[in-house]
């Protein structure tokens, strides 16, 4: 296991300068870090980029070592959109809560990753859908 | 939940926590004091080691994680005559009482690998790094095992705090902000109560001692006031240092206009002193924060089985069955037994294992979410900041997303290279740097970092970066307890399920400590001699 990450890990290095700016969008991130309370992202692909691939990983492919973080990509789970909804939201086990992110926020990078990764799900989740989801207080 | 993630405790706002909130010369140190701040009303209630006497013959208890929790136990219970055993994921022991020196390899989640470049005796610890004096339990085995302790500096009156948005982006020194901000509230103070301001507050007796005391502590004038001359200079510094003979007449320096420090929010920073957990006296290992628990490993390493995986807990009447795979090579599934189980695997962790528990504790451990944290080790050609800014040691405070910057408490006056922590926030900035390349983080620190030391860029020399929610055997920095989810439940997770209790900084009042994971060991294995003994 750890030896088949090991050489993903150097085939990525090796690649670096040749991966697609979408991939690790290395010059994009000089203008982020805005916020040092919340993540004033609106656009699904940065919030993607800011938070999600920290442990989604930019390919959303997961990753595993003592534990694993489930692939995004190509994961039938996320065909019922009040699925990812509900994670990102609530979180899930070791998984925190982004229930501070706005409506728009949420349904922006869920209608991203259901988009992207190999997942082509074109029922768009709308802000209201969101708001519908959250626990009620 | 509101927009923003701030889970103050509501109703109970302590002078520090209000500081903090207001504060965020480290936004970070909002997050982080919000997150442990259920945690510190309870200090530690160390009292020596556990009386474990009376141990029956024979009997097996078998530890999962060779970090501080799995070894304080093996180490006790070993002692007092239990046969122990230790499955530990990693190739080796710590946990994330962690240092990465030169030479080292780091591979973190997605398989981004570091060569730790630093020179011989330089480090980073990416985990805890300060140990305050009353964390009696971490005390009592450095003590116990010999382990050197040098003083670590929370506050440095000569480092920074620093906004990008005050004095045009000039770092101030902590001395002028504190000196100038208590000098400034004195003077205020007093004019109040010579304005008859405080009558029907304080009584006349009291105002008098009270102009007398801000008088002191203020350092004002005869007539109340805070300006440049001798005395306030002696708290804030002078612009020509007393010297001798002929040139040594001292210049007073000039405090900061009191709007204009009010404005700058640098005031932020400087109660973090103040803080229980970063009072004088704290302490770290010399040459590194693993050097603890890698003293109580040495004390138990013919007991500790490396590169294991446990990939199911089973437990029935006659025992604990733990099933691992080796982490590195794979291969064949092993077993391990016993009639009882300590496991300190994390939560983030545990939670994915498969295993028989009760319902409560299943989800006490799935109801636990880890933090998000960020540390970078700068190494640099010379230590500019002892050479160039009489800095030794300490914290420099700023609101870039880097949060600190806390120089090498060791060594001073090194002509070699030397290794700065270039970056430590939490929260939403913690969640952007592990989003990057490990290499790009490494060039944002040192950008970030070139705002308050321009040496930063001709003398940065290597790095490297860890953020927590890559780390492969943590998947975050720490369990993150609310009040609520505390009262739900944290009961329920410190109970013999059982043959199986857990331990570890999760199972504690003193969440991210060290001294959390070693208070949690004690205590569990003191309830766990009991139960054996009661049967």
């Amino acid at each position: 296991m750890k030896n088949s990450l090991l050489s993903l890990g150097l085939a990525l290095l090796a690649l670096g300068a040749a991966l697609p700016a979408s991939a690790q969008r290395t010059d994009a991130q000089t203008s982020d870090f805005a916020d040092a309370r919340r993540f004033p992202y609106q656009d699904g692909e940065h919030l993607y980029r800011s938070i999600c691939q920290g442990c989604h990983m930019p390919d959303g492919k997961g990753a595993t070592g003592a534990g694993t973080y489930p692939a995004l990509a190509s994961n039938a789970n996320l065909e019922a959109a009040g699925y990812p909804v509900h994670m990102v939201v609530n979180g899930q086990r070791a998984m925190p809560s982004f229930g501070y992110l706005s409506d728009d926020q949420v349904s922006a990078v869920v209608n991203y990753v259901r988009s992207h990764f190999g997942n082509h799900y074109s029922d768009a989740v709308t802000a209201q859908d969101v708001k519908d989801s959250r626990p009620t207080r | 939940m509101a927009v923003e993630k701030l889970p103050l405790p509501a109703g109970r706002m302590t002078r520090r926590q209000l500081l903090s909130m207001i504060g965020t010369a480290a936004g970070s140190s909002v997050m982080y004091q919000a997150a442990t701040s259920l945690g510190f009303a309870a200090e530690s209630e160390f009292k020596g080691p556990p009386d474990l006497s009376g141990a029956p013959k024979g009997t097996s208890v078998l530890i999962l994680g060779a970090g501080w929790a799995g070894l304080v136990a093996a180490y006790e219970l070993g002692k007092a005559g239990y046969k122990v055993q230790v499955l530990e994921y990693r190739e080796k022991a710590g946990g994330r009482a962690w240092t990465l020196r030169g030479g080292d390899t780091y591979t973190e989640l997605g398989g981004f690998t570091q060569k730790v470049g630093f020179e011989k005796g330089n480090y980073l610890n990416p985990g805890p790094w300060r140990v305050p004096y009353h964390h009696r339990g971490v005390m009592h085995y450095y003590h116990e095992l010999g382990v050197k302790l040098e003083p670590f500096f929370q506050i440095n009156y000569n480092a920074y705090v620093h906004s990008k948005s005050a004095f045009g982006g000039k770092p101030q020194r902590y001395r002028h902000v504190l000196a100038d901000f208590n000098g400034h509230v004195a003077e205020l103070l007093a004019k109040l109560g010579h304005k008859g301001g405080l009558d029907g507050y304080v009584t006349k007796e009291d105002q008098e001692k009270l102009l007398a005391a801000m008088q002191d502590w203020g350092a004002l004038d005869d007539n109340y006031a805070y300006t440049a001359n001798a005395e306030t200079s002696n708290r804030r510094g002078f612009e020509k240092d007393p010297g001798g003979g002929l040139s040594g007449e001292p210049i007073p320096s000039k405090p900061i206009e009191f709007s204009q420090l009010l404005q700058s929010g640098l005031w932020r920073a400087i109660g973090t002193g103040s803080g229980y957990e970063f009072q004088t006296a704290l302490f770290q290992p010399e040459g590194g924060m693993d050097a603890g628990p890698l003293a109580l490993a040495e004390k138990v390493k013919d007991k500790i089985t490396f590169n294991a995986k446990v990939t199911e807990i089973h437990q029935d009447n006659a025992g604990v069955t733990v099933t691992y795979v080796d982490a590195k090579a794979g291969g064949a599934v092993k077993t391990a037994k016993a009639d009882w189980c300590l496991c300190t695997i994390p939560a983030s962790i545990l939670s994915q294992i498969k295993k028989n528990v009760s319902p409560a504790m299943d989800a006490a451990i799935d109801a636990l979410p880890y933090e998000a944290a960020f540390k970078v080790g700068l190494e640099f050609k010379r230590r500019f900041w002892e050479q160039d800014e009489e800095i030794y040691g300490g914290i420099t405070y700023t609101d870039l997303p880097i949060s600190v910057i806390s120089y090498p408490n060791s060594h001073y006056g090194s002509k070699g290279k030397g290794v700065l922590l270039g970056a430590y926030p939490w929260g939403p900035f913690a969640y952007e740097f592990a989003a990057m390349a490990p290499e790009e983080r490494v060039k944002k620190c040192v950008e970030f970092g070139a705002q308050i030391h321009p040496q930063y860029l001709k003398e940065f020399d290597n790095g490297v970066a860890v953020a927590w929610h890559r780390v492969p055997w943590t998947l975050g920095c720490f369990g993150s307890w609310t009040e609520e989810k505390r009262k739900q439940h944290y009961k329920d997770i410190c109970q013999i399920d059982g043959r199986l209790l857990l331990a570890g900084e999760h199972v504690s009042y003193l969440p991210a400590w060290q001294e959390g994971a070693v208070q949690s060991s004690l205590d569990a294995i003191t309830r766990l001699h009991q139960r054996i003994i009661a049967k």
